[in-house]
């Protein structure tokens, strides 16, 4: 598996389309324990991530991870906009200088972006936040065997036990018991960008 | 909802041109962003201090910047963080070669967006350093932080601080005595009616005609407890014990007694006579006094009452020139 610069920049437009698809999905997770404005916030940002990044010829994936960082960074605000760009511009500093992605160099900038999101949201796994998505993507691809459908079969079931954690960082910690069962907006978020890249995964399988 | 607004969504680059034509010779407004600076920014040689955060605080923060003081302040959306980008812009205009120092209020939102602005400034070699402040006492955590929030102390961090940078001092020693305030500082507040934030239209939270609310945070957040409304006297009571329980007070203090927004002058000096006489009981004496809006909640009505403990350098400090527009000494 290799992925050059249009694999990247089709990640993010897919990505873009399943948030817009969900955007009310997600501010309605994050209505009852944070201000109700995840799904919209996302929407705005990623729409302006892929407006950018095809506006652009990028010499290798890294610089489209850049750009797609900083605008996430300047466009998505609350903490969503830091962690998700964060990711995207620790990521982009890992495989710099590489034009295309194997998977020992994308597995290296999946794990720089989930040390960059501990970092950011001072944050562990098992806290109810995106990190319970990002870790377990990041141990599966470290095995160094991967499948799309291995990959959608992790998210997904780190979805589901995330659910039924109780949060302990974040917004959500607030409500503390109340807070399981119920999805964590980040999380879901998460989930979507997975299975995007899951999706361009499987176009070269 | 009831305001004198132009548009929900243009609030805050109103405001942002309003407060310019305020003060022409004062401040400018750093192009394409919601940063605005001292007019003479970036000094040379001196440490630029910046803070921020969600609009609806004011005179906090923008009211601050000035000679003594703030060097620029990043206006967010209502109540919400200003993004790392914005940060950043301010960084760059304040940096007179010395370094940036940041004050943050203790919110999720602001820790994340600043600390990013800081590591950008960094990669472009500007040196940063930062203070966040949780002076409230009244929660630990909150729907909008991890451990204590930020409320009107973070207003005795931008005096003592910029008065400090002022002074000439390094960065490291601007960071020493902002932490030395953090440590010395306490506040707690109330609220009698909730606020509205523009764009959401509706009050965030409800609260009866006769009932209030003690520990509330200035967006709203849940305070410690509900209940009827009570004098004057109980209230400036219950608010002071609690500061004064969190840390031992002695010797000499500043006492800042801040209205949210609706509060009348009036019944903030009924408040602040209170708090005088209860720190009279216990043997401490009060330095200074400050009686005002510093950091509001948008129209809510309620207040906090704050207290600093002095020592001389502090006290030089809090007495050093500032010509900023909501704090001249």
């Amino acid at each position: 598996m290799e992925l050059g610069v249009l694999d990247i920049v089709k990640w993010f437009e897919l990505s873009n389309e399943k948030i817009q698809q969900n955007k009310d999905y997600l501010t309605s997770l994050d209505r009852p324990i944070g201000d109700g404005d995840h799904g919209i916030n996302m929407a705005r940002g990623y729409q302006e991530t892929v407006n950018k990044i095809n506006t652009v010829d990028y010499a290798e994936p890294s610089a489209v991870l850049k750009d797609a960082a900083m605008v996430l960074l300047s466009k998505v605000g609350g903490a969503s906009g830091p962690l998700y760009g964060t990711a995207f511009l620790k990521m982009s500093v890992a495989v710099k200088g590489m034009v295309v992605l194997n998977l020992r160099t994308l597995t290296g900038g999946l794990a720089a972006a989930l040390a960059g999101i501990k970092q950011r949201g001072k944050s562990e796994l098992g806290e109810k936040t995106m990190i319970d998505i990002w870790g377990p993507v990041v141990d599966y691809f470290t095995k160094g065997e991967i499948s799309s459908a291995g990959l959608m079969e992790i998210v997904s079931s780190a979805l589901e036990t995330s659910k039924e954690t109780m949060a302990t960082k974040g917004r959500a910690a607030y409500f503390k018991e109340k807070s399981i069962g119920h999805l964590d907006p980040g999380s879901a978020s998460s989930f979507y960008i997975f299975e995007a890249l899951a999706e361009v995964i499987k176009e070269k399988e | 909802m009831k305001k004198i607004i132009n548009n929900p969504n243009q609030v805050l680059q109103d405001m942002v041109d309003g407060l310019i034509a305020a003060n022409p010779q004062r401040l400018k407004k750093i192009p394409e962003t919601f940063v605005i600076a001292r007019a003479d920014a970036p000094v040379q040689g001196k440490v630029g201090l910046v803070s921020g955060g969600g609009s609806g605080h004011e005179p906090a923060h923008a009211g601050y910047i000035g000679k003594g003081m703030l060097d620029a302040a990043v206006c967010g959306e209502v109540f919400t963080s200003p993004t790392p980008d914005q940060v950043y812009e301010a960084i760059k205009a304040v940096d007179g070669g010395a370094g940036v120092f940041l004050v943050i209020k203790n919110y999720t939102g602001d820790v994340m967006n600043f600390e990013m602005a800081a590591e950008l400034a960094e990669a472009e070699g500007i040196q940063v350093e930062k203070v966040i402040v949780n002076d409230d006492v009244a929660v630990e955590d909150s729907s909008f932080t991890t451990g204590r929030r930020g409320i009107a102390g973070t207003v005795f961090v931008h005096k003592i601080a910029g008065a400090m940078a002022d002074k000439g001092a390094s960065l490291e020693d601007v960071k020493a005595v902002a932490e030395k305030v953090v440590a010395n500082v306490r506040s707690m507040g109330m609220a009698l009616t909730p606020c509205t934030v523009p764009a959401a239209g509706n009050p965030s939270f409800e609260l009866a005609e006769d009932e209030m609310e003690i520990g509330i945070g200035i967006h709203g957040e849940p305070g410690i407890d509900r209940g009827t409304i009570a004098t004057a006297d109980e209230i400036a009571t219950t608010l002071t014990e609690k500061v004064l329980e969190d840390r031992e007070f002695s010797g000499e203090v500043a006492v800042l007694v801040n209205g949210l927004g609706a509060t009348p002058e009036m019944e903030l000096y009924i408040m602040n006579k209170k708090v005088h006489d209860i720190l009279a009981d216990r043997g401490i004496n009060v330095y200074k006094t400050f009686v005002g809006e510093y950091m509001t909640s948008l129209e809510m009505a309620g207040c906090s009452v704050t207290l600093l403990q002095l020592d001389d350098e502090l006290k030089e400090l809090l007495d050093a020139e500032s010509t900023a527009p909501a704090f001249r000494m």
